[in-house]
């Protein structure tokens, strides 16, 4: 697997991803891309963020995608296929989660489906995380 | 004691390829005439910046006051995403409520490249405007897009009330000559233009434009000695923040806030940007004559109509059916043609909302014209948490 483009956002452990954010050891707020540092609940003076695996399921919040290919930074395949996005609330976090769609077309979703945690390569190689059918 | 706005002035949006500088020195001097004042009456200038032009953007106060030769003003310079132009005319007011200064310029304009809009150049894996596109691919349309399919499976919407938005707005936009965009369209069209980013199809979604706008705002005891009779007045300029834990998910980001520890707040962002505003106006939706709002697509106009409370959630296409936002309807919507018509040019684009206001409320918007127009309000959001909201009456 080529490196990610970036550190720490999700991991593929034994053929499993996971989106690993971080929680709040006062309040329990989640965070995801992982926050680090300080608690942004302004009720809360927290500064002890721990990292923490966010769940694998959730249902889609909404979708859609990209007809034509996005510009730079982001790499193209050739011949272009449309990228599919879905946005997935996670129940227990409290969160809704944007990611890459893996083998559906919007033809395939509906607001309220439930996906799962997959991961596949960008283009030009590096991993990153995705929905995909449970 | 309030703050009056004494000339309006734009220059016409378009893909014209010349300097932003041009742009706004423009619309500066229209919006000077339109005041009947001289750039040497300007005791401050506010830029604001545009991040597409290199430095002179960035201090974009300053480069129009260059242009326009120095003067010897104070000035400011400010950066808010599309609220840009709302944060200037609030800098500026403010400083004539403090009765620091009678006459302020407030000016913005932009220069931009074709297509979507892109990063700023470099690998910036910091940077999460930067990360959406190297990750997700995920452009400015994609994030209206979810917004379109969250609305059409909440309230049922369809591609049909999209297109009749920007029918309705190309209408109105084929009657200002400040329009990019002055031809007529049918729904029939805008269903056969390319699918972009599924459900919104090009002709749903704005374009970015070059154009500038600019506004002289001056305290009412200025405008009194001036002799100005009954000018605009600015009744309220709210630029509100978000309210934690955010629960939709916000153009650049990756994830909406988490509700594991706080409730979701009473109102969205975008409610509460438009309720700051009443709130400080004292007036209510009720009181409006029309709105102009952000609708960067056609399906984020029927969520700005519901934000700003023109109706309860859900009910915008039977406002849009019934013909009610458009011209000659009870709380016409975008007036001006909206983004639609313009398409948008960043920093400008607040500034242009209330030169349409401006315009509105003086009774000189001529085939636009809302019948007995005594109060405005302009709404838009910018990235990264800035809003804005403008009320302005007789
Ligand atoms: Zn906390």
């Amino acid at each position: 697997m080529t490196a990610p483009v970036i550190d720490g956002w999700f991991t593929v452990d034994d053929g499993t991803a996971h989106l690993l954010g971080t929680r709040c050891s006062d309040c329990r707020t989640v965070y995801f891309p992982p926050q680090t540092g300080l608690c942004r609940n302004p009720h809360c003076d927290g500064e002890d963020l721990t990292g923490t695996r966010l769940s694998r399921r959730g249902t889609v919040w909404s979708y859609t995608n990209a007809c034509y290919p996005p510009p730079a930074p982001f790499v193209t395949a050739e011949p272009y296929v449309p990228v599919t996005l879905a946005a997935v609330e996670l129940a227990e976090e409290g969160i809704v989660v944007l990611g890459q769609v893996k083998d559906l077309t919007v033809e395939d979703l509906h607001v309220g489906m439930e996906l799962e945690l997959t991961w596949g390569p960008l283009a030009d190689g590096p991993p990153v995380w995705m929905w995909g059918r449970p | 004691m309030s703050a009056v706005i004494l000339g309006a002035g734009m220059h016409p949006w378009g893909k014209w390829g010349r300097p932003f500088t041009e742009y706004g020195v423009a619309a500066a001097r229209a919006a000077l005439r339109d005041a009947g004042l001289a750039w040497s009456d300007v005791q401050f200038v506010v830029g604001a910046d545009t991040i597409r032009n290199g430095y002179p953007g960035f201090v974009a106060g300053a480069t129009f006051a260059q242009a326009m030769g120095w003067n010897g003003a104070r000035i400011a310079s400010c950066y808010a995403a599309c609220a840009s132009g709302a944060q200037a005319i609030d800098i500026a007011r403010t400083r004539i409520l403090a009765g620091l200064c009678d006459v302020a310029l407030v000016v913005g304009a932009d220069s931009t490249p074709k297509g979507f809009f892109k990063p700023v150049g470099g690998d910036r894996p910091d940077d999460p405007d930067w990360l959406r596109f190297r990750l997700l691919g995920a452009t400015n349309p994609a994030y209206f897009a979810l917004y379109a399919r969250r609305r059409m499976a909440l309230y049922g919407s369809t591609a049909e009330d999209f297109a009749a938005v920007k029918v309705k707005n190309a209408l109105a936009g084929s009657l200002n000559g400040n329009a990019r965009y002055r031809r007529t369209t049918t729904a029939e069209q805008v269903l056969a233009s390319p699918m972009v980013a599924d459900p919104l199809r090009l002709m749903d979604i704005c374009a970015t434009s070059d154009g500038g706008a600019a506004l002289v705002l001056a305290s009412d005891d200025f405008a009194r000695r001036h002799g100005a009779s009954g000018p605009v007045r600015l009744a309220a300029v709210s630029t509100v923040t978000p309210t934690f834990p955010g629960t939709v998910l916000e153009l650049p980001n990756f994830a909406t806030d988490s509700t594991a520890a706080v409730p979701p707040p009473e109102r969205t962002f975008r409610a509460s940007i438009a309720h700051a505003a009443y709130e400080e106006a004292g007036l209510g939706p009720g009181d409006l004559s029309f709105a102009e709002v952000y609708d960067l697509s056609t399906a984020l106009e029927l969520d700005w109509v519901e934000d700003v409370g023109l109706c309860p959630p859900g009910e915008a296409e039977k406002l849009l059916r019934a013909g009610d936002t458009a011209l000659g309807g009870r709380i016409p919507v975008n007036p001006s043609g909206g983004l639609a018509s313009f398409g948008e040019a960043v920093p400008a684009q607040a500034i242009a909302q209330v030169c349409e206001l401006t315009w509105q409320l003086r009774g000189r918007a001529g085939a636009r014209q809302v019948e007995g127009a005594r109060a405005g309000l302009a709404a838009n959001q910018g990235l990264f948490g800035h809003g804005s909201a403008i009320i302005t009456t007789t």
